[in-house]
């Protein structure tokens, strides 16, 4: 899994029927220090996070284990929204 | 997933019989700036995706034959939605 | 399955269900010269292990093998503490 900070939305009307009551947001991968690493993805929302909240997000097939994704043709998809980090490194 | 663009379409007649009736695209991947990001792909098409169309893209196996109904399908990647507008913070 | 160095965890309190009293862990894939490798990245953890060891840890759906028969969306896992390693 890895950490990211959500950045905003898309909206797609027209879009594969197993997503259709689904929210994709765009996020982009973070270091545990917060700091934006590496490039965009989109993501499917299942704990509805917003704007500006870190959070977690699987990706592959496991990504379809999440509530409600069974079978849905996704790939990436958040799975909780981040209270705190702890680093000691 | 990924943001893309339709730029082409392929057409393949001799291919695995899992693609039976699917539509193969070519897709570019875009950075959120719109530009290019890495080398252009092949995706099937799930939603009737067509040339010069913004898309969103999966990349990975199982996802990508759900997306065409094909469990099983030797494919990595599918169009799963057409995008009509992406919203960002400033 | 790669080498890791556990470097933090993560705390998440609103969470896919499925991860209730899952620990989430922070770690830093390394080479058996235990140089950084790769992105950090969360693991949950399998074998109860705790920030500052090293580990090694699986990718993919495999991830969630261990906590079966419970269907958690899982694509990192660590499954085993290093003692040590040798190289030749």
């Amino acid at each position: 899994m890895i950490l990211a900070k959500v950045l905003g939305t898309v909206v797609a009307t027209r879009k594969d029927a197993r997503l259709v009551s689904n929210k994709l947001l765009i996020a982009r991968p973070i270091d545990p220090h917060g700091k934006l690493d590496g490039n965009y993805l989109v993501a499917v929302d299942t704990v509805d996070a917003g704007s500006g909240e870190t959070v977690l997000i699987v990706s592959g097939s496991s990504a379809r284990m999440a509530s409600g994704l069974k079978d849905c043709p996704v790939d990436a998809a958040i799975v909780g929204i981040v209270d705190a980090i702890e680093i000691q490194e | 997933m990924l943001l893309a663009s339709v730029i082409g379409t392929v057409v393949s007649t001799q291919k695995h019989r899992k693609f039976e009736g699917a539509k193969l695209l070519l897709v570019q991947p875009l950075m959120l700036d719109g530009s290019p990001r890495g080398t252009a792909l092949l995706a099937v098409d799930g939603v009737g995706a067509g040339v010069h169309e913004r898309v969103l893209i999966v990349l990975e196996g199982r996802a990508a034959s759900d997306a065409i109904h094909q469990h099983g399908a030797p494919v990595d990647a599918a169009i799963v939605g057409i995008v009509d507008r992406v919203d960002l913070d400033s | 399955m790669q080498l890791a160095r556990v470097i933090g965890d993560v705390v998440a309190t609103r969470k896919e269900p499925s991860f209730e009293g899952l620990t989430l862990l922070i770690v830093k894939p390394i080479t058996p010269a235990r140089e950084p490798v790769g992105r950090p990245l969360v693991a949950v953890d399998a074998v109860g292990a705790g920030v500052g060891e090293e580990v090694f840890f699986v990718r993919g759906k495999e991830a969630s093998f261990p906590f079966y028969p419970r269907e958690a969306p899982i694509d990192a896992g660590i499954v085993g503490i290093v003692d040590h390693w040798d190289v030749e």
